[in-house]
C-alpha cells in the first residue's frame, strides 16, 4: 500500500513540474508580480516527493518484500535503524532522496527570495524544474524504487553489512544536501545571468546558498572519511580513492566559488568567473554521481552495474552543460563593468592567487581520477593512479597556498599596504623556529618539510592572534582558516609519527619488537541480532610498561553472508590506537594490524572547525556592522 | 604605446597560458612516474623484459594455495591459463579467500614470483572487479 502511494506520488509530482513549467512561461510574459500559484505548486510537488519518500521508508520498516528495492536491500532480522537507513543505501532510494533535496531546496529558495526580482525567481524555478524533471523521468524509467515482485518473497537479500553503520547511515543525506544544494546555485546563476542580474545584491543573496551547500558537503565528506577510517579498516583519513576524489572536486570548486562571490559582493569583479564556477560545481556533482553510479569506478557506492542508467545520466549531463553554455555565451553580458583594475597587492589579488591554486588542485584531482578511465576506453590498458601522484603534485603547492591564506586577509580591498609588518615577521620567525625544532626531533628530511611546517604554523599563529586582536571582525573567515591550518598541521604530524605493525598470530601467541609486544590472548563468540561476532582480546604492552586491552571484532553476517572486521580504536587527545584482525580462510593464523595514529582526532576536529566557520558566516550579520 | 588596459589583459593572458602549460607539464610528468599498470598472469608470462616499476596483478586465488606463516603469506593468482606465486606481508582484506577474485599490487621478482605490497579489498561478495573479469576471460 505504502509502495503504491509512493509510486503514484511520483507521477503527481511530475504533473506538478509540467504545470509549473506552463505557469512560469505565462508568468514570464504577462504579469509583473510573481504568480503565487507557482509557490503553491512547488509546495505541492515537495509534499508529493515527501509522501513518496515516506512510502519507501514505510515499505522498508514493514519489510514489504513485494517491493523489489526492499527485497534487494533489506532483511527482517536487520535492526530498525538500518532498515530505515537502508532506504537510501541503494541506487533507487538514494535517487529519491536526491529528488527530495532538489524539491526541498527550490521551495526554500522561493520562500526566502521574496525580495529578489520576479523574473529572476521565475527563471531559477524554471531551470530547477528542468533538473527535477530530468531526475523524475530517470527515476521512473530506469530505477523505479517501487517496482513490484510477484510472487512475494518471504525474505529479503539484506543490506551490505559494511553499510550497516551509524556514520554511514547519515552520510548520504548530509552529502546530498551539499551535492544537490549546488543545483540551486546552478539554476540561480543561469537565471541571474540570463536576466543580467549578476550584481552585488545577487552575490549577497546567493552567498547564503553557497555556504549552506558548502557546509553540508564538508560534513558529508568528513563522515564518509571517518567511516572509511574505522569500518573499512583503511586506517587513515584520505586515500585518494576515486570515490573520495569525486566528492573532493565539487568541494574545491565550491570553496573557490565562495571566495569569488565575496569579491563579487564587494567589488563587482569576476562575474564571468563566478558563472563558470557555479556551472562547474554542479557539473562536477552530477558527473561524480555518474562516475560512481554507473559502475565505472568500482566501490561500495556502485549499487548496480546498469549501463542504461549510466547512459541516461551522461545524456542528461550533456544536455545541462549544453544549456548552461548557451545561457553563458548568448545571454551573459559582462557590460564592460569590469573596469576597475587590479592592484597587485590587494585582497582580491590574493583571493585570485588562491583561486589559481585551487583550480590547480582541482585539475590534478580531476586528471588523476579520470585519466585511467580514458586510457581504458582508448587503449584498453588498465592502470591506477595512487597517492604518490597526488602527494607529489599537491603538497609542494600547499606552501604558497598557506602563505597566501595567512597574508591575504590582512590586505585591504582594491589597494593595500601591509600594516603591522613587525608582527607578521615576528610570527614568521616563531613559526620557522618551531618547525625547525620539530623537524630536528622527528629526524626527517630537512629543507622541504621545514618550509611546509613553517607555512602551516604561520597561518596557525596569524589566525590565532587575530582571534584576540580582532574579536568579532572577520571571525567566520578566521575560524575557517584557523581550522585549515590545524588540519594541515595534524595531517603532517599524523603522517610523520604514524607507526604500524602487521603480523600473523595464532591464538595465544605474542608478537615482540623493540617498542612493543602484542599478546593475542583469546577469542570469544557472541551471537547478535543479524550477525555472529568473533571478538579477539589483545594485550598491547609498550616499552613504558603500560598495558592496553584492545578488542577488535570479526562479524559474520547472516544475510548477505559476508564477513566484516570491526576495528577497535582507543582514542585520546594525542593519538589513536587502532587494531584490526582478519581471519585467513582455512588457516589458524589471524592477520593482525596494529597502528598508532597520532592526532587523528584533531584531523576530524579541524574539519568540524572549518565547517563551523562557514556556519558562523551564515549568521554573522548579527555581529557585524 | 598600448593602453594600460591592453597591457594588463595581455599580462593576464600570458599568465594564464604559462600556468596552464606548467600545470599540464607537471601533471603529465607525474602521471608517467606514478601510474600503476594492471596485468594478468598470462600477460606477465609474455613480457619481454621485467621492469622495476610497481604493477598490479589480478585473477583468482587458486584453491588450496594459501599458506600463512608468522610474517608472510603465500598464495597463487591464476587466470586459469597461467599462474603466479605471490608473497605478501601485510593486511589481508576480509573478502580475500581461495577461489575468489583478488588484485595484488607490488613488484615482479621474475615471471613466476611476485612480491606484493598491497592486496586490494573488494566491497561485495558477488561483485567482481572489471579488471579481474577481463583478466579471466582473457580480454
Amino acid at each position: 500500500m505504502a509502495s503504491l502511494i509512493g509510486f503514484y506520488s511520483l507521477f503527481f509530482s511530475l504533473g506538478c513540474s509540467i504545470l509549473i513549467l506552463l505557469f512560469s512561461f505565462k508568468n514570464l510574459k504577462n504579469t509583473t508580480n510573481f504568480d503565487n500559484k507557482l509557490l503553491s505548486l512547488t509546495f505541492l510537488q515537495l509534499v508529493f516527493i515527501i509522501l513518496s519518500f515516506f512510502g519507501l521508508i514505510i515499505a522498508f520498516i514493514n519489510s514489504d518484500f513485494s517491493n523489489s528495492t526492499v527485497f534487494n536491500h533489506s532483511h527482517t532480522t536487520k535492526p530498525l535503524f538500518y532498515k530505515i537507513s537502508g532506504t537510501w543505501g541503494n541506487h533507487e532510494g538514494s535517487l529519491l532522496l536526491w529528488l527530495l533535496v532538489l524539491t526541498l531546496f527550490i521551495f526554500l529558495f522561493l520562500i526566502s527570495s521574496k525580495k529578489q526580482p520576479k523574473k529572476y525567481r521565475v527563471l531559477t524555478l524554471l531551470f530547477q524544474q528542468i533538473i527535477i524533471i530530468g531526475f523524475l523521468i530517470f527515476l521512473i524509467q530506469t530505477s523505479n524504487p517501487f517496482a513490484q515482485i510477484y510472487p512475494v518473497p518471504s525474505e529479503g537479500l539484506g543490506l551490505n553489512p559494511i553499510l550497516q553503520d551509524p556514520a554511514l547511515a547519515i552520510h548520504p543525506p548530509i552529502l546530498y544536501l551539499g551535492y544537490v544544494g549546488s543545483s540551486i546555485i546552478f539554476s540561480s546563476v543561469l537565471a541571474a545571468s540570463s536576466t543580467n542580474y549578476i550584481s552585488k545584491e545577487w552575490a549577497k543573496h546567493i552567498k547564503q546558498w553557497i555556504l549552506i551547500s558548502w557546509i553540508f558537503l564538508t560534513l558529508g565528506i568528513l563522515l564518509g572519511s571517518i567511516w572509511a577510517y574505522y569500518e573499512l579498516g583503511w586506517g587513515g583519513f584520505w586515500f585518494w580513492d576515486p570515490v573520495e576524489n569525486v566528492s573532493l572536486m565539487p568541494w574545491l570548486a565550491l570553496t573557490t566559488l565562495f571566495h569569488c562571490v565575496l569579491v563579487l559582493e564587494k567589488k563587482l569583479l569576476l562575474t564571468s568567473w563566478v558563472v563558470i564556477l557555479s556551472i562547474a560545481t554542479f557539473t562536477l556533482s552530477m558527473s561524480g554521481t555518474f562516475l560512481v553510479r554507473s559502475g565505472i569506478l568500482n566501490s561500495v557506492h556502485t549499487f548496480a552495474n546498469d549501463p542504461e542508467r549510466g547512459l541516461y545520466i551522461l545524456i542528461f549531463l550533456f544536455i545541462l552543460i549544453f544549456l548552461s553554455l548557451i545561457v553563458f555565451f548568448f545571454f551573459h553580458k559582462t557590460d564592460g563593468r569590469n573596469k576597475i583594475t587590479f592592484f597587485w597587492l590587494s585582497k582580491e589579488t590574493s583571493i585570485l592567487i588562491n583561486n589559481w591554486f585551487m583550480m590547480y588542485f582541482l585539475a590534478v584531482v580531476l586528471i588523476g581520477t579520470t585519466y585511467p578511465i580514458f586510457l581504458d576506453v582508448l587503449s584498453s590498458q588498465k592502470i591506477s593512479v595512487g597517492p604518490p601522484f597526488y602527494h607529489k603534485l599537491i603538497v609542494p603547492f600547499l606552501i604558497p597556498f598557506l602563505l597566501a591564506m595567512a597574508i591575504g586577509p590582512k590586505l585591504n580591498w582594491i589597494k593595500s599596504d601591509l600594516q603591522n609588518k613587525f608582527h607578521l615577521l615576528l610570527l614568521l620567525a616563531i613559526s620557522l623556529l618551531l618547525s625547525f625544532l620539530i623537524i630536528r626531533i622527528l629526524e626527517i628530511s630537512f629543507l622541504f618539510n621545514t618550509i611546509l611546517f613553517t607555512s602551516a604554523f604561520y597561518l596557525f599563529f596569524i589566525t590565532l592572534r587575530d582571534f584576540f586582536i580582532k574579536g568579532f571582525k572577520n571571525l567566520a573567515q578566521n575560524i575557517a582558516h584557523f581550522g585549515f591550518s590545524l588540519l594541515i598541521l595534524s595531517i603532517l604530524l599524523n603522517n610523520f609519527l604514524s607507526n604500524e605493525v602487521i603480523t600473523n598470530l595464532k591464538i595465544g601467541e605474542t608478537y615482540r619488537s623493540d617498542e612493543l609486544t602484542i599478546n593475542f590472548e583469546k577469542i570469544e563468540k557472541i551471537k547478535r541480532q543479524n550477525f555472529e561476532a568473533i571478538i579477539g582480546k589483545f594485550n598491547v604492552k609498550k616499552d613504558d610498561g603500560i598495558v592496553e586491552i584492545l578488542k577488535p571484532e570479526l562479524r559474520i553476517y547472516n544475510q548477505p553472508n559476508i564477513v566484516t572486521s570491526e576495528a577497535d580504536i582507543k582514542t585520546n587527545l594525542l593519538s589513536d590506537k587502532f587494531i584490526t584482525m582478519n581471519l585467513v580462510q582455512n588457516q589458524e593464523y589471524f592477520n593482525i594490524r596494529y597502528q598508532i595514529k597520532p592526532f587523528m582526532i584533531w584531523i576530524w576536529f579541524s574539519v568540524i572547525i572549518i565547517s563551523f566557520g562557514g556556519f558562523f558566516s551564515l549568521f554573522k550579520k548579527k555581529y557585524e556592522k | 604605446m598600448y593602453g594600460r588596459k591592453v597591457k594588463l589583459r595581455f599580462f593576464f593572458i600570458l599568465l594564464i597560458f604559462v600556468t596552464l602549460s606548467l600545470t599540464i607539464f607537471l601533471i603529465l610528468k607525474s602521471l608517467e612516474e606514478n601510474v600503476v599498470f594492471f596485468q594478468s598472469p598470462s600477460e606477465i608470462k609474455v613480457l619481454s623484459e621485467l621492469k622495476k616499476k610497481k604493477i598490479r596483478v589480478g585473477g583468482m586465488v587458486k584453491n588450496k594455495s594459501i599458506s600463512v606463516q608468522k610474517d608472510e603469506l603465500n598464495f597463487i593468482i591464476t587466470d586459469f591459463k597461467n599462474e603466479i606465486i605471490v608473497t605478501y606481508s601485510g593486511v589481508v582484506p576480509n573478502l580475500f579467500a581461495e577461489g575468489k577474485g583478488v588484485v595484488a599490487e607490488g613488484y615482479l621478482k621474475d615471471k613466476n614470483f611476485f612480491l606484493a605490497t598491497k592486496i586490494l579489498a573488494k566491497h561485495d561478495e558477488n561483485y567482481m572487479p572489471p579488471e579481474i573479469k577481463a583478466a579471466i576471460e582473457g580480454k
